[in-house]
């Protein structure tokens, strides 16, 4: 007799997946427990993570607020880890310096407007006219933070004016040219000597302005952040005439292009900060001694232009020969070439590379401390040498890296956060 | 051609240096190199009248008249009697001293944690981006500072050694003591008949090295495969440690031991040596570190399948196939990595240890009051270990590039 073949007929319920095949079992079991070396690996991370914890926990959370003094600390029985009284104490002066406490509002103002500023750079859904407010920001802000009349930086800016004023009047008669150059002039010939009488005059008649600040009162992240801003703005566009004279086929222009690169990367920034302290006023005319800060902002700027220029040259060579060979082939001259192909794209690419300038530049800000200005970095000896704090260690060196840290931090998330946007592979 | 043929059959007309492109290159770079010559001239006049009105002129005597002051850290003998080029080269020779060691940590601890980084175990691979991302992104000034402050303030004091209920001791069986003034350990004392051994240790270096390549020859050609790894141990210890005994143990470790207020005899490492050395090599590692990673992520996933699918263990595919091809993208990143450890050794001014920029840019520099003169020298050398270190990188550059057809 023939057996007949078995046949299903109906379908089978469906059965669960076994346990370690799904959710965080199975996670756990391929990530974590794949094998015994790997076993052995995470108990000894859990091991040292738990201990770590155990440690930092207890000593984090402790009722310090409010204490005034390291010895207060130490004599409170509630209190056996953290003092965090110091950082209450002195975080107006962390964040501001020695700036005038009833002036604060100044500084801080010019904090969140830096952001207006520069969101219209960083998202391109907003307005562009938001632009013009990041025109006048720099001139807004230094204005706020060194205060006196309004007179001096609104002549300062009506230079510009002059200037346009000029251009567009005399390129008619006179040739494109000539309109240029008389142009450039009139405007630096303005800012020489015209701007001081004028403002002195209209501060005379109108006296508008607010309380002047020195800047021997700078200090704290304040001064870390106007600088590492200043240094960035003012070196994008040295960095992109570097970068373009290091491509050119003039040879002068290459050597010295490459020559300055290759020289201010070469020097480590202290020396170039050693250079603003006591050689700058060596190499301009005798009798002129201008800010410090204002000095270090030099000297930053032209540190800043040297690595800019390398991360803008490195978005040049990504290009395709393509690009230049087309924008060639469309009739364009050199600057129109660079103005409306070239550089939209290769800045486009750098943008990670400018970031990452921006951060180096941000921490390495911190070197002013060496040079006596009062970065966070160079009040810590003066809080640590204050009788009442003597002796504190690491919650003041965790206060001021955790503030160093959330701004780098965030700026290199940006980044990434842009590299992904501006893929335009596939 | 025509248009060429054209205009050169024109006479030159002075407008031609601004509108002819044959002509224009030429004319803005002249332009240029005067602008250039100009700002030039206009900088070192104004130097010469300022150096008039103190009445100095730059003048490179100092460099030979004695300093006049100590430095506690040397590689090689100096006095106070010294001249000031001597303590610059005391002083070169401490940044050099920073740098290769900081270098050496820096990539031992970069090459871990990047390729930890890149580990299955996800709980390992997160501790490791915890650490890149809590050390690259605080200033290294801090983490200098911050060592240093650590090492003073929480390590013991010498006098706490001492007595028989003493609150601090010290390592490895009484060999390295860790103080606030630095940290003492044992140091080698070469007594008689410690040159053969040394040269036994060499030969059998050499050995290792000529084993290793006969081992290769022979592979190759018949196919075999020696335990290389255990006689190349073997290699390194026997020959050394036998010709110890032979000579009748002649290098000894002098141990560091408390005599009255402080350690003597030992290595004596300072604080400031220490936490210089630490701080650089921590914050380096992380950038070593994604390197590394960046490198080894850079290899196509294709080539490790294929490595695997021709059957190689993982070991020979991570060895054989993919760091090879891998080293190519990592080594100029970490070059430059070095480069910048090197230049960030000179915030070692900040701890009071004794490099370059303490000697020569900061006691002389004061002493003197020739900031210019001390200043440009000081460029001049950190420009000349720079240009140094990336001509290195160029002769690797040009022997791993892609030898293309």
């Amino acid at each position: 007799m023939t057996q007949e073949p078995y046949v299903r007929t109906e379908m089978l319920t469906e059965q669960p997946a076994p346990l370690g095949q799904t959710g965080i079992m199975r996670w756990m079991r391929e990530n974590l427990f794949s094998g015994p070396m790997n076993t052995i690996i995470t108990l000894v991370a859990v091991a040292v993570i738990a201990r770590l914890l155990m440690d930092f926990i207890p000593w984090f959370f402790q009722p310090s607020w409010e204490s005034t003094s390291l010895r207060q600390c130490i004599d409170d029985p509630a209190i056996t880890g953290a003092c965090w009284g110091v950082i209450r104490e002195r975080f107006n002066q962390l964040m501001f310096g020695f700036y005038p406490s009833q002036e604060q509002w100044r500084p801080t103002l010019a904090f969140v407007l830096m952001f207006v500023a520069i969101a219209p750079v960083l998202f391109d859904k907003l307005p562009r006219k938001l632009m013009i407010f990041s025109a006048l920001f720099p001139f807004l802000s230094i204005w706020l933070l060194w205060g006196g009349s309004i007179w001096g930086p609104t002549m300062t800016l009506a230079g510009f004016g002059i200037g346009y004023a000029a251009l567009k009047l005399l390129s008619g008669p006179a040739g494109e040219l000539v309109a240029m150059i008389v142009a450039v002039l009139a405007t630096i010939l303005w800012w020489l000597f015209g701007v001081s009488p004028v403002a002195e005059a209209l501060h005379s008649v109108v006296s508008l302005g607010i309380p002047e600040v020195e800047s021997s009162l700078f200090g704290g992240l304040m001064i870390s952040v106007f600088i590492g801003v200043s240094g960035i703005a003012f070196s994008l566009p040295i960095g992109i005439v570097l970068a373009l004279g290091r491509q050119s086929d003039m040879f002068i222009i290459k050597t010295l292009s490459v020559a300055y690169i290759e020289f201010i990367r070469g020097v480590p920034l202290i020396t170039l900060l050693f250079v603003a302290s006591v050689l700058l006023n060596y190499f301009l005319p005798p009798g002129t001694n201008f800010d410090i800060i204002l000095r270090v902002v030099i000297m930053v700027t032209l540190f800043a232009a040297a690595y800019m220029a390398e991360v803008i040259r490195g978005g040049l060579a990504a290009l395709p020969t393509g690009q230049y060979e087309a924008a060639d082939a469309l009739g364009l001259d050199y600057w129109k070439a660079m103005r409306l192909i070239i550089m939209p794209q290769a800045l486009k690419i750098s943008i990670p590379g400018i970031v990452g300038t921006f951060i180096g530049l941000f921490k390495d800000t911190t070197l002013v401390s060496i040079i006596g200005l009062l970065d966070p970095v160079g009040l810590i000896t003066s809080i640590r040498g204050d009788a009442d704090w003597n002796g504190i260690v690491w919650e003041l060196y965790a206060f001021i890296a955790f503030m160093f840290w959330i701004f780098t931090f965030s700026m290199s998330r940006y980044s990434m956060y842009l590299e992904n946007k501006l893929k335009t592979t596939h | 051609m025509a248009m060429a043929d054209q205009s050169a059959g024109k006479s030159f007309r002075l407008s031609m240096l601004l509108y002819d492109t044959r002509y224009r290159s030429l004319t803005i770079q002249i332009v240029m190199l005067a602008l250039f010559a100009l700002g030039v001239w206009w900088l070192l006049d104004n130097m010469y009248a300022n150096l008039a009105k103190i009445d100095k002129d730059p003048d490179f005597a100092f460099l030979s008249a004695p300093a006049g002051y100590d430095i506690n850290q040397r590689l090689i003998e100096y006095t106070s009697q010294s001249t000031n080029a001597r303590a610059w080269v005391v002083g070169l020779l401490n940044t050099l001293l920073v740098a290769f060691l900081g270098c050496i940590l820096a990539t031992v601890l970069g090459v871990t944690i990047g390729v930890l980084r890149l580990s299955k175990n996800w709980l390992v691979a997160r501790l490791m981006t915890v650490y890149i991302e809590s050390f690259r992104n605080v200033p290294v000034l801090l983490w200098i500072i911050f060592a240093m402050t650590i090492f003073t303030e929480t390590l013991p004091q010498p006098k706490e050694f001492r007595g028989a209920d003493a609150s601090a001791s010290m390592f490895l069986s009484d060999s390295v003591a860790l103080t606030n003034r630095g940290f003492y350990i044992p140091r080698p004392e070469w007594g008689d008949g410690s040159l053969p051994v040394a040269i036994v240790f060499i030969l059998s270096l050499v050995g290792i090295y000529i084993f290793g390549k006969w081992a290769h020859k022979r592979q190759e050609a018949t196919g075999d495969i020696l335990p290389t790894f255990w006689i190349k141990t073997a290699l390194f210890f026997i020959p050394a440690i036998v010709a110890f005994y032979i000579m009748g143990q002649p290098i000894t470790l002098n141990y560091p031991a408390l005599k009255g207020f402080n350690f003597q005899g030992g290595w004596y490492m300072r604080n400031s040596l220490i936490s210089l050395w630490l701080a650089l090599s921590l914050y380096t590692a992380a950038f070593v570190a994604e390197a590394v990673r960046a490198g080894i992520m850079a290899i196509d996933k294709g080539q490790s399948e294929a490595a695997a699918a021709l059957g190689l263990r993982p070991k020979r595919v991570m060895s054989l196939v993919v760091l090879p091809q891998a080293l190519r993208v990592i080594i100029p990143p970490m070059i430059s990595q070095y480069l910048n450890l090197t230049k960030n050794s000179s915030l070692a001014i900040a701890v009071g240890y004794m490099d370059v920029t303490g000697t020569l840019g900061g006691i002389t520099l004061n002493q003197t009051g020739r900031a210019l003169e001390c200043i440009l020298l000081l460029m001049i050398t950190y420009l000349a270990i720079s240009l140094s270190i990336s001509l290195v990188m160029n002769v690797y550059n040009n022997s791993v590039k892609l030898k293309e057809r």
